[in-house]
């Protein structure tokens, strides 16, 4: 089968509109979703559940979301961890003062609450950009981080200031704690992700998209269209931090099963989301599952894949050899494909277009 | 442009003042950029401004949008008296503006930087844009059509899915007017938009002017150098030196000006 749109002319606005308005990339999407909702869960192991596929999908919600603010609206930031932070003690304390309301809800509601957190910080991204904002939030992240160690209250007393999470079910089966079993967790985390990106792709391709990618490429010329560059710009901070919070919860509650949350939710998570979006591409939601998927399925390829194939590597070397990729991969993008993974992507669909003729 | 969206609530006829400025005064620090200037739009002209380099042009310009603050004077548009504009404010008010360096939303397509011109007038909520079904996707579709009729207007349909970035500067020029004139402006502020343009890309940038002044009845202040095509354009030219205004009549008076031709040939004051 060709890759191309001939003789797909569209007659209509909303077709020429669509998010995929080539056949082969709908049919594309529709292999992909049925890979993931039937394919894996049936031959993956469950290792490959626990620690693959669903850090890989939190990971992917936690870069589109600081994708929304970096990449869609050009605002840089390194609390992208403790926004994740703030979703993650949202909802535990939700969950155990509404303990009858299902978990999921709480999940989702959890956004909420790193929203509101990211719009208060993002008020300086007003009059400050750049280096001076990405500073501003650094401050961010330590503010909050402190937070989750000194205030007791967030990790309900416990003596060991961990997340301690129990069972939940969703229609009797657990989907969290001890007895949810990875198939479980996979599906909840799956269907998460693939609603908040559906809605993700909608809002970037309307209104609120150009606005913000207005604001990002010249903002003298967006206030001038009327583009309130507060509004936007705390828009983007909100989303941008819903998502991170909705990551974040489902970090601890899906994948990480309870523990010490201020570790996971430190500079480097900050850090580690920022190197996804910029390999997976400034701009795109899909680079951000490229992104995503590289950065922490890169890991276990190193530490688990090669040995199995007969190449010693002890988990020190794989560590150190992975900061060395990611280092030389960052500043290869940086300073060459800015657009990332996702770019060569689009490169590569382009020439498939042409093949297999070259003009 | 739809005629009927197009002809909205002016309750002005042509050749009010649709725009005044009294007794502007601008200065950064030591720096005078303008100095006392007065002079008004009337409703349906081509209002040019001109002067040497660094008269204070572009600072006008940027006065009337509401990016500087003169420190004197007042602006009066459509009957309402300001100190100072605001940048939302003049938006919403229907005064659009295109720069002098081209200050377009580079990563963005020719379609969405056009689109993006029509934000003022999309008000599906913050709900429906969640889902682009209903509403949010009706209302797409209905801007969709008032910005294919500027492209074809502007005949850059070729370009449509270009990110403007990569199109050459004439075309860019082009794109930013379109996106201009998305926003359905009363007044509409051109500062220089032929400057580095060749012959022909003059030749339909003015046809472009014209077109826009008389099909819509848009007023235009229009900033240029190429002093011939001002001299074919415009209905009334303000002429601006070291900040203040020398002269201010039709075409033809301002040519005649001992003091314009002073000015542009540099005789020392
Ligand atoms: N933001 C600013 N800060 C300081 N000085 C400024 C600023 N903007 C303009 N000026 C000064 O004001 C004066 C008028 O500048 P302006 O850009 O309005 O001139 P112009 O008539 O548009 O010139 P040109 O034909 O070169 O575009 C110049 O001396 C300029 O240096
Ligand atoms: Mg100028």
């Amino acid at each position: 089968m060709f890759y191309r749109e001939a003789g797909q002319f569209k007659t209509t606005y909303p077709s020429d509109m669509a998010v995929f308005p080539i056949a082969q990339d709908r049919i594309g999407l529709g292999l992909i979703l049925a890979a993931a909702f039937i394919l894996i869960p049936l031959f993956a192991s469950d290792f490959i559940l626990s620690s693959v596929m669903i850090p890989f999908l939190v990971f992917s919600l936690a870069a589109i979301g600081l994708n929304i603010l970096t990449g869609y609206t050009g605002l840089i930031s390194l609390g992208t961890g403790a926004f994740m932070g703030v979703g993650a003690y949202a909802c535990y304390k939700l969950m155990t003062i509404f303990p009858g309301v299902n978990i999921i809800i709480w999940i989702i509601s959890a956004g909420f609450f790193s929203a509101l957190v990211g719009i208060i910080f993002g008020i300086p991204s007003l009059r400050i950009k750049g280096f001076y904002l990405a500073v501003a939030t650094l401050a961010a992240q330590f503010f909050l981080q402190w937070c989750f160690v000194r205030i007791p209250w967030l990790y309900n007393y416990n003596a060991s200031g961990a997340i301690e999470v129990g069972t939940r079910t969703l229609f009797g089966i657990p989907i969290v704690g001890p007895n949810a079993t990875p198939e479980a967790r996979y599906y909840v985390m799956l269907c998460i992700v693939v609603a908040l990106t559906w809605i993700a792709s909608n809002i970037v391709h309307g209104k609120i998209g150009r606005s913000w990618m207005a604001v990002r490429d010249m903002d003298i010329a967006a206030e001038l269209m009327g583009i309130k560059l507060l509004d936007t710009k705390l828009l983007a901070f909100a989303v941008s931090s819903f998502y991170a919070g909705v990551a974040g919860a489902c970090m601890m509650f899906l994948w990480y099963g309870g523990g010490e949350a201020s570790d996971a939710f430190n500079i480097n998570q900050s850090f580690l989301i920022l190197f996804m979006v910029i390999i997976g591409g400034l701009g795109s939601l899909i680079g951000s599952f490229f992104g995503a998927a590289f950065i922490s399925i890169l890991p276990t390829v190193l530490k688990f894949g090669l040995p199995a194939i007969g190449i010693p590597l002890s988990g020190a070397t794989a560590e150190h050899l992975i900061h060395i990729l990611v280092g030389a991969l960052i500043i290869f993008f940086l300073i060459v494909e800015p657009h990332g993974l996702a770019r060569l992507w689009q490169i590569g669909k382009q020439k498939l277009r042409m093949w297999p003729f070259p003009y | 442009m739809d005629a009927s969206v197009q002809t909205k609530t002016h309750n002005l006829a042509k050749g009010d003042t649709l725009l005044a400025v009294d007794n502007v005064s601008l200065s950064f620090g030591g720096v005078k950029a303008i100095t006392d200037v007065s002079f008004d739009i009337k409703k349906g002209e081509i209002r040019a401004i001109i002067g040497p380099n660094g008269a204070g042009k572009t600072s006008m310009l940027n006065v009337i949008n509401g990016f500087y603050h003169p420190q004197q004077g007042r602006i009066t548009f459509k009957g309402e008296t300001r100190q100072k504009m605001r940048p939302y404010v003049a938006a919403s008010q229907g005064i659009a503006r295109t720069f002098q360096n081209v200050a377009l939303f580079k990563g963005m397509t020719t379609l969405d930087n056009i689109m993006a011109g029509r934000t003022l007038k999309m008000n599906t909520g913050f709900f429906w844009q969640l889902w682009r079904h209903g509403p949010a996707m009706r209302e797409e579709v209905e801007h969709r059509h008032i910005v294919e009729e500027i492209i074809d207007f502007l005949e850059i349909q070729a370009i449509r899915k270009t990110p403007v970035g990569k199109l050459p500067y004439g075309l860019q020029k082009r794109v930013e007017l379109g996106r201009a004139l998305a926003m359905e402006p009363e007044l509409l502020l051109l500062d220089e938009p032929m400057a580095g343009m060749n012959l022909e890309e003059k030749e339909d940038m003015s046809r472009f002017i014209i077109d826009v002044n008389t099909q819509y009845g848009t007023t235009i202040a229009l900033i240029e150098h190429d002093i011939s095509v001002v001299m074919d354009l415009s209905d009334r030219v303000v002429v601006l030196e070291y900040g203040r205004k020398i002269a201010d009549g039709t075409p033809n008076q301002v040519k005649n000006d001992q003091t314009v031709i002073d000015a542009y040939l540099g005789v020392p004051h």
